[in-house]
Formats: structure tokens, C-alpha cells, sequence
């Protein structure tokens, strides 16, 4: 977090005294210009900023800046708690507002799980300071120790006595004050709202229709854009014929613009139209030509995994390794090996990519998108406008879903470049078919695997992963010797804590011109697959239960109390009629662990996914209800991402175009679930993806275990096991 | 375009459009109630879900000429305007949004799923709902959600009005 620890600010909001409510912004303001403006000002409109933030009015009403833009993990309210708790006050007595990209409020990334781990101290340190700095005023109207003073719903009281101030009677003078550097934290011993049931206070507006999306802006004087992207994604333009999308009535224009990607611009149409319907409808009457170079030939998955294959058949670059293992496996008289498969995936996250600029005529701009992170959305758009920071405002609605697609800013340059163009508010907002086709995606990997058993021990894994890199095709940023730091990460035994007396992880970058990005769970979306079902099989071949097999060689008392209640919850030691099977996985990411075991029967001609059972160790967690909700989503989307065709590519083209191709699970697909949260009081781990990897190999070990029959490829086909 | 005369949530609105304009976006952009959303266009998601007549429909599939000049819309905005209808208040017990985004068409399905059907089994719960997609995967949330509903409207524990 980037604030300064030690600044002081007086930081006054003055509302427009025509009445409209419109707060308008002043900057910093001292001494006789301070008072003669707040002379004339009811004491209400002082508002007093402690830190970035928490704004604490004279009348008492305080607010809370969330730094986070919520996608459905529940910043929104997780975020705020961790500022609530420290600073004794009740979040249903606060107004939470989204940040809005200015640095003072450090990262403001959603993504990586990172939100509430990453926030957990910082913020709880903002809220503990703001805590003592109230608490130093009163002491000294009261001309006492501080010791005799305590905080408890938004009031500081005097021990042994009737005597308390309310915060907002104490927020002027407390905003003199120096910030303490080090803050006194709770124990958790003594949380009263974190790791406690919460109601998540934006839920009442989400059930009435009156939350605002990005897709829902509306700005006075706004045109909408509809815009015709490449179908093999990075074409260039030969020509343009707009005559029949210029007779659409409501039509205004037809730009020639760039979807910028951040690692490469691809040519683009825009129809800009004063409805939305009339914008789609002159896009859908555009006879573009591209010339597509060679992408038909080399832009398809067919051609990308074939050259997985080949790399699958020799050695990586060497990521790390334990003793001589290559020397071990060839010794070794019980050994298997195997290569994994995963495909593409679409994020399709039910609200489509949306951004509204205005770029004004005094060279400012105001912009509304639904980014994941409006500190990156804030340097992206500056570039893209090339005005500096500070002359744009940067709002961010709610997220209809994400999962890592929206953080990807291609949708927002398209809006800047006709905002520059057009001088008026321009809304771009992409179809469900751009969203499917246009990419990026999580990229399909391959695992090749090795191993050996030996005295009914696991004794040795070589985990060789194949595909492309996050780090070298979006930031160009991958050494030709380097393994992809996301995924090695993943990968590694002190990631994964598997005691192997050998061990090696391995890795080989496939290029390809399908764009991708993180997808929930990166990486671990892919090698959980790979890792966790030849574990499995390992396990078999060593004549071992696959849990017994898991605990032999696992030490971390952690990951021996995930799998160990994970085995009591879902029963595994259970007696299993014929045609019904469990299986299980567990694996670390993003700084918790998480296991699963799935339950599946099949009567001869499919598979039914009976049941899943979910176990997730996070450390110190916000609210409880919300780690069961997402770790429920996890369990929906990483179903979802086995038995649902994935992302292809022909002739340079995605072959799918909407959810009736690209299908995502629905409720009649969707087993029972249960989900078991550790109380391990660890430090806080992430919650928002960490559920994902497990399911699909928990899957796949079921059906072994069910009909004996060992995939190894993603998308499986359960109506057609037999 | 033409001019339209619609009731939407009992009101009378005017609305100039092209005669091929689906519902949703007279909706959302030219009436300007944003609570019905844009998730495919195909009928493949239920996002845009609304009533006509008190029947769930698609309203991405319906060109606004296509429109009865009787037709009742009711949307997301017309749910629980006094009180929260039984299905709202159970979302709310059951914290059962994430993001939030498909909601108004769970909820659209939902209710008009109760009125037709006050007491459904689960197989008639999924049957109902099976069109609506979640991406944050809260199904069996939307499940339990439909069944506490179910019982609330039946123990008139919540408003009589509330199951119209």
C-alpha cells in the first residue's frame, strides 16, 4: 500500500448549495483559505479525511472507501470490514464507496485472491490509527490517559464514567493529529465482525434490479459503438464498405479504429449509432475484407497442441529439481508416465465487456468501466487518451462477473480512441458473440507426466508443463530460458509439499496468436488436472488407497488437516456399491489449500456427478458464508471447465460463437455440494479461486475409480462413458 | 420507427422505435429501466428476462412491433415495489448473489414459477429455472432460495400480495 503513513490532511467537500447533491472535489486546503471557505458552510459538508480511507463527517456519518472493484467475491463488503473492525464501527452504519484509481489508495487490483490477504494488515492498520487518533482527542478534552479511553460503535467513551463523544464530534481535531505509524491491532480473539456471518449489504439492491453495472451507464449526450472486429482476431483491413450500414436509421458514423491488446493492436470497425440496436444492426451490415495473412493455417488449436505433443516428447527447461531424477525413472522397475491435456477456455462472464469515455474539450476525460483494477484501468486509459493521470476521473461500476477477463483492457482502448475521435461520451460495448470469439482466453496446457512407486511409496514425479505463457505473450516479458513464474509457482513441491525422494518440474513455451489471460485459478486451472490425477495414478500403481498414498508423503499438518477432514466429510472410507465411485484431489494455490472429492455413479451409459464435497483451508478469513459461496462458485466453474467443450480454433477462427456452442454448466448439471471451511487462524490465504483446481482431477479419480476408465483429456464427455 | 404505446409495472409509456427492436433494448434504452439485462441475444442465457402477462419471456426475442397492445410487461422493477415479493426476500435470507448480474432474470423466472406453480418438487424447480444461467455458479442457492419461498407464501409468512 502506497499511502503515506504520515500525512495529514484536511480534505474538504463542498456540495453544489443548488441542491442537487453533487459533492464536488477541492484540493488540499490550509489556513485562511480553509476558513474562509468553511465559514459559510453548514458543519455537516466538513468532511474529514483520517486516511484515503475513511471520511469522517462533524455530523457523525462516516464512509468507507472499498479499493477493490467487486466481481461478485464480496470486496465490497470484505474490504471494508477489514477497516471497520479495527476502527469500531458498524458497516450498516457507514456509506462504502468504489475508489476510483487515484494512487493514494495503493493496489487496487482485484485478482490473485489478493483482495483481503493482501489488505488484511494494511487496512486493519488504517482503521486501528484512525481508532487512536480519536481516541487521543478525547483523552485530552477529558484530560486523561488514553488507557481510560475505549471505542465501541462509532463513540469513544471515558471508563467508569457517562461521559463519551461521538466520532464525529471528535473528527476535527482529530484530523490535526499526526498518524500513528504503528497502530495497535485486535486480537482476532476479539474480532466482533471478522470471520463472523455477515449479510453482504449490496445484496438488497441486487435483488431488486437497481444495481449499477458497467453496462448499465448512462451519460447525458452519450452515442453508442458497436464495433466489427477481425474473426481471425489480428487481420488488417483491405477495405471497407459501409453503404448499407449508413441507411440505418440512427447510424452516425463509421470509424476505422484499433482494439488494442497489450501486447499487440489488431485493425477494427466502429459503427457509432445513437441506440444501441441501431449501432448492431449497421455492424451486421458491414462488408469488411481482411487480409488474414497466414492465420488460417497457423492460428488454430489443432496447430498448437500438435506442437505441445511434440515438446510433450522432449525435455523442458529444467525449473527445479530435487536429486537426479531422469537417472532414478530409468532405474526404476514400477514407473508410468502420461500427458495431460486441458483445452482453451472462454471467461463468458454473463455481462459482456463494456466502457463509456467522454474526452472533453478542456483535454480531461471521465470514464466509467467495469475493470477489475481502476489504478491499471486509470495508466491504460491516460496512455490510451495520452493526457496525464490526474485530468481523468475514473469510475467503476459493479462487475457482472469477470474471472479475469475484464482486467484485460482491449474493450477500454476501443472507448478511448472514439472518445479522442468523436468529442462526445461514447459508449462501446461488446456482444456476447465478441466475447466468445475475440478472446483472450485461458490458454489450453499440456502436463506430461512421470513417476515411479516403489515398496508401495510414491518415490518420484517429474511434472513437465507445456503451452503458452501469461508472462511472455501479454507483457513480452519471458526469458527464452525462463519458466512462466505463474505457473512454476504452482508447480513446485514447496508449493504442493509432496515428499518425493526425486522430484522435477520442468516446462516448455509453446507460442501461439490466440490471445490469453488469466482465467480463475491461472494456472492452476491447468496443472491441478495433470498433477492431482496422476498422483492418482501413481497411487494405483503402488497397490494404495489414493488417500492413504497422498498422506504418506505429505507432512505440512495443514495439508494433512485439509485432506484428512476432507475425508471424514465426504466419507471416503465408505463401501461403494458397483457403478458408483469417489475421488479425490487437493491442491495449493494462491496462498491457501484446498481439497475436493467427488462422488459419481454411472448405471452403464453416463456418468452422474452425484455430489462434491469441498474443504478449503484460508486462514483468517472475513465472513464465513461468502468463503462457502465462493468456494460453491469454484466447485459450479471447475465442473463447468471439465465436462463442457472448451474454446477451438479452425481456419484461424474461434468455432464457437454464443452459449449454445460455448456452454457453461446450468442448474440441472449442477451436483450437491458441500463446502468445509479449516479454522486454522493462519494467515489469511485467498478464497476467490483457490476451490477450482481440486474439482476436475476429484472428477476424474471418481470415474476411475467408478468404471476404471483413466482420462486424461479435458472436455470430458460423461454422457458417453460407458 | 414508430411510435409505441407500452405498460410496463402498470404504467402507461411511450416509446419511439424501430419496429425490429427487441424488448430489452426499448427497455433499457429507451424507457430507461436498466434492471433487465443484455447476456447473449440467443434466449440461451435468461438475463433479459421479463413477464408478459405474468408469463416468463425472453424479451431479447421480442421485436417491439411483434408486441400485443395489450400486452402487460412486467420487469424486475415491478417485483416488490411496496413490499419485497417472497422470492426477493429469500435471495436475501439466503444470500444467494454474487455479482448480482443474472439475477433480475432468476428472479423474473422464479416468481412466475411460483405463481404457477406454488408448491414445486425440486425436478420442477430445475425444469423452471434450467434456462437462466449463473457464471458465479449460485444454484443451489437459487434452489433453496425458491423452496424457502415456497413455504413463506405458504404459511403466509409473507404478504398475501405477494405471490401476484
Amino acid at each position: 500500500m502506497k499511502h503515506s503513513a504520515n500525512s495529514r490532511r484536511f480534505f474538504i467537500k463542498t456540495s453544489a448549495l443548488a441542491g442537487v447533491g453533487l459533492v464536488i472535489g477541492l484540493p488540499k486546503l490550509q489556513g485562511e483559505a480553509l476558513k474562509s471557505i468553511t465559514k459559510n458552510l453548514p458543519p455537516e459538508f466538513i468532511n474529514l479525511e483520517i486516511n484515503p480511507f475513511i471520511i469522517i463527517r462533524t455530523d457523525g456519518s462516516i464512509t468507507l472507501i472499498n479499493p477493490r472493484p467487486d466481481m461478485g467475491q464480496g470486496s465490497m463488503q470484505a474490504a471494508p470490514s477489514l477497516l471497520a473492525e479495527e476502527l469500531e464501527v458498524s458497516l450498516e452504519k457507514v456509506t462504502i464507496i468504489q475508489s476510483d484509481g487515484q494512487s493514494k489508495y495503493g493496489s487496487q487490483q482485484s485478482g490473485g485472491s489478493s483482495t483481503v490477504r493482501g489488505l488484511w494488515y494494511p487496512l486493519r492498520k488504517a482503521g486501528a490509527a484512525a481508532k487512536e487518533m480519536l481516541i487521543q482527542v478525547a483523552a485530552s478534552r477529558w484530560a486523561t490517559s488514553t488507557d481510560l479511553c475505549f471505542a465501541k460503535d462509532a463513540t469513544i467513551y471515558l471508563k467508569n464514567s457517562d461521559k463519551s463523544f461521538s466520532y464525529g464530534e471528535l473528527a476535527e481535531d482529530a484530523a490535526k493529529l499526526p498518524v500513528p505509524k504503528n497502530p495497535k491491532l485486535k486480537n482476532p480473539a476479539d474480532f466482533t465482525l471478522l470471520g463472523k456471518y455477515n449479510k453482504r449489504l449490496d445484496i438488497p439492491s441486487k435483488v431488486t434490479g437497481k444495481a449499477v453495472f458497467g453496462i448499465d451507464i448512462e451519460v447525458p449526450g452519450m452515442v453508442y459503438a458497436c464495433i466489427q472486429h477481425s474473426p481471425t482476431i489480428h487481420a488488417s483491413i483491405i477495405t471497407v464498405d459501409d453503404t448499407q450500414s449508413l441507411l440505418v436509421k440512427g447510424v452516425e458514423k463509421v470509424i476505422r479504429c484499433k482494439r488494442t491488446m497489450p501486447h499487440r493492436q489488431s485493425d477494427a470497425v466502429a459503427v457509432v449509432a445513437s441506440t444501441w440496436w441501431a449501432a448492431q444492426k449497421g455492424r451486421s451490415l458491414l462488408n469488411v475484407k481482411w487480409d488474414d495473412g497466414q492465420l488460417a493455417l497457423t492460428q488454430t488449436t489443432d496447430a498448437y497442441f500438435q506442437k505441445a505433443y511434440n515438446a510433450a516428447k522432449k525435455e523442458g527447461v529444467r525449473h527445479e529439481e530435487k536429486g537426479d531424477f531422469l537417472a532414478k525413472f530409468n532405474s526404476a522397475s514400477a514407473k508410468l508416465e502420461a500427458v495431460y491435456e486441458t483445452p482453451f477456455l472462454a471467461h463468458a462472464p454473463i455481462e459482456p465487456e463494456c466502457a463509456v469515455v467522454h474526452y472533453k474539450e478542456d483535454g480531461t476525460a471521465e470514464i466509467w468501466a467495469h475493470v477489475q483494477g481502476p489504478d491499471g484501468g486509470l495508466a491504460d486509459a491516460a496512455r490510451f487518451l495520452g493526457i496525464d493521470q490526474d485530468k481523468i476521473k475514473f469510475h467503476v461500476p459493479l462487475l457482472g462477473g469477470s474471472f479475469g477477463r475484464k482486467a484485460y483492457h482491449d474493450y477500454l482502448s476501443e472507448a478511448c480512441f472514439l472518445a479522442k475521435e468523436l468529442k462526445k461520451p461514447v459508449k462501446v460495448l461488446w456482444t456476447r458473440e465478441d466475447d466468445i470469439t475475440q478472446g483472450p482466453y485461458r490458454p489450453g496446457m499440456l502436463s506430461r507426466v512421470q513417476g515411479m512407486v516403489s515398496n508401495g511409496k510414491l518415490t518420484g514425479f517429474h511434472h513437465h508443463a507445456i503451452g503458452e505463457s501469461i508472462v511472455g505473450q501479454v507483457f513480452n516479458g519471458l526469458k527464452p530460458d525462463e519458466a512462466d513464474p505463474w505457473l512454476s509457482g504452482e508447480l513446485s513441491t514447496e508449493n504442493n509439499q509432496y515428499q518425493f525422494p526425486v522430484s522435477k518440474v520442468s516446462w516448455t513455451h509453446v507460442k501461439t496468436d490466440i490471445p490469453i489471460v488469466w482465467w480463475r485459478s491461472v494456472y492452476a486451472s491447468n496443472f491441478g488436472w495433470g498433477q492431482e490425477c496422476f498422483i492418482d495414478e501413481l497411487a494405483h500403481l503402488a497397490g494404495k488407497d489414493p488417500l492413504e498414498a497422498r498422506l504418506a508423503i505429505l507432512k505440512d499438518e495443514r495439508f494433512r488437516k485439509v485432506l484428512e477432514t476432507l475425508a471424514e466429510k465426504a466419507n471416503w472410507k465408505e463401501k461403494l456399491p458397483a457403478g458408483k465411485g469417489k475421488g479425490l484431489a487437493i491442491f495449493a494455490s494462491f496462498g491457501s489449500i484446498s481439497a475436493c472429492c467427488i462422488t459419481v455413479s454411472t448405471s452403464g451409459k453416463g456418468i452422474i456427478i452425484e455430489k462434491a464435497v469441498s474443504v478449503i483451508d484460508c486462514g483468517h478469513y472475513v465472513n464465513p458464508d461468502n468463503v462457502v459461496a465462493q468456494t460453491q462458485g469454484n466447485i459450479v466453474m471447475g465442473i463447468s471447465a471439465a465436462i463442457k467443450d472448451g474454446i477451438t480454433f479452425s481456419n484461424g477462427k474461434c468455432d464457437q460463437t454464443n452459449y449454445h456452442e460455448y456452454q457453461v454448466l446450468r442448474m440441472n448439471e449442477t451436483p450437491e455440494m458441500e463446502v468445509h471451511i479449516i479454522q486454522s487462524g493462519a494467515e489469511p490465504g485467498g478464497v476467490g479461486e483457490p476451490g477450482l483446481p481440486p474439482v476436475a482431477p476429484a472428477l476424474g479419480n471418481a470415474i476411475f475409480a467408478a468404471t476404471g476408465i483413466r482420462l486424461r483429456r479435458l472436455p470430458i464427455d460423461i454422457s458417453s462413458i460407458s | 420507427m414508430a411510435a409505441y404505446q407500452l405498460q410496463i409495472n402498470g404504467k402507461k409509456i411511450n416509446a419511439e422505435a424501430a419496429a425490429d427492436m427487441p424488448l430489452l433494448w426499448v427497455i433499457r434504452d429507451i424507457v430507461g429501466l436498466k434492471g433487465t439485462k443484455y447476456g447473449c441475444g440467443i434466449a440461451q442465457c435468461g438475463a433479459c428476462t421479463i413477464h408478459i402477462d405474468g408469463s416468463p419471456v425472453r424479451s431479447c426475442q421480442i421485436p417491439i412491433s411483434t408486441l400485443s397492445k395489450k400486452a402487460k410487461i412486467t420487469t424486475i422493477e415491478g417485483i416488490g415495489e411496496i413490499e419485497l415479493h417472497a422470492i426477493q426476500e429469500a435471495w436475501i435470507e439466503e444470500q444467494v448473489p454474487q455479482c448480482g448480474y443474472c439475477q433480475s432474470g432468476q428472479i423474473m423466472s422464479a416468481v412466475a414459477l411460483l405463481k404457477e406453480n406454488p408448491q414445486p418438487t425440486d425436478e420442477e424447480i430445475v425444469a423452471s429455472m434450467n434456462g437462466n444461467l449463473c457464471r458465479c455458479g449460485t444454484y443451489s442457492r437459487i434452489h433453496n432460495g425458491i423452496k424457502k419461498a415456497a413455504i413463506a407464501l405458504k404459511e403466509g409468512t409473507t404478504s398475501p400480495s405477494n405471490n401476484k
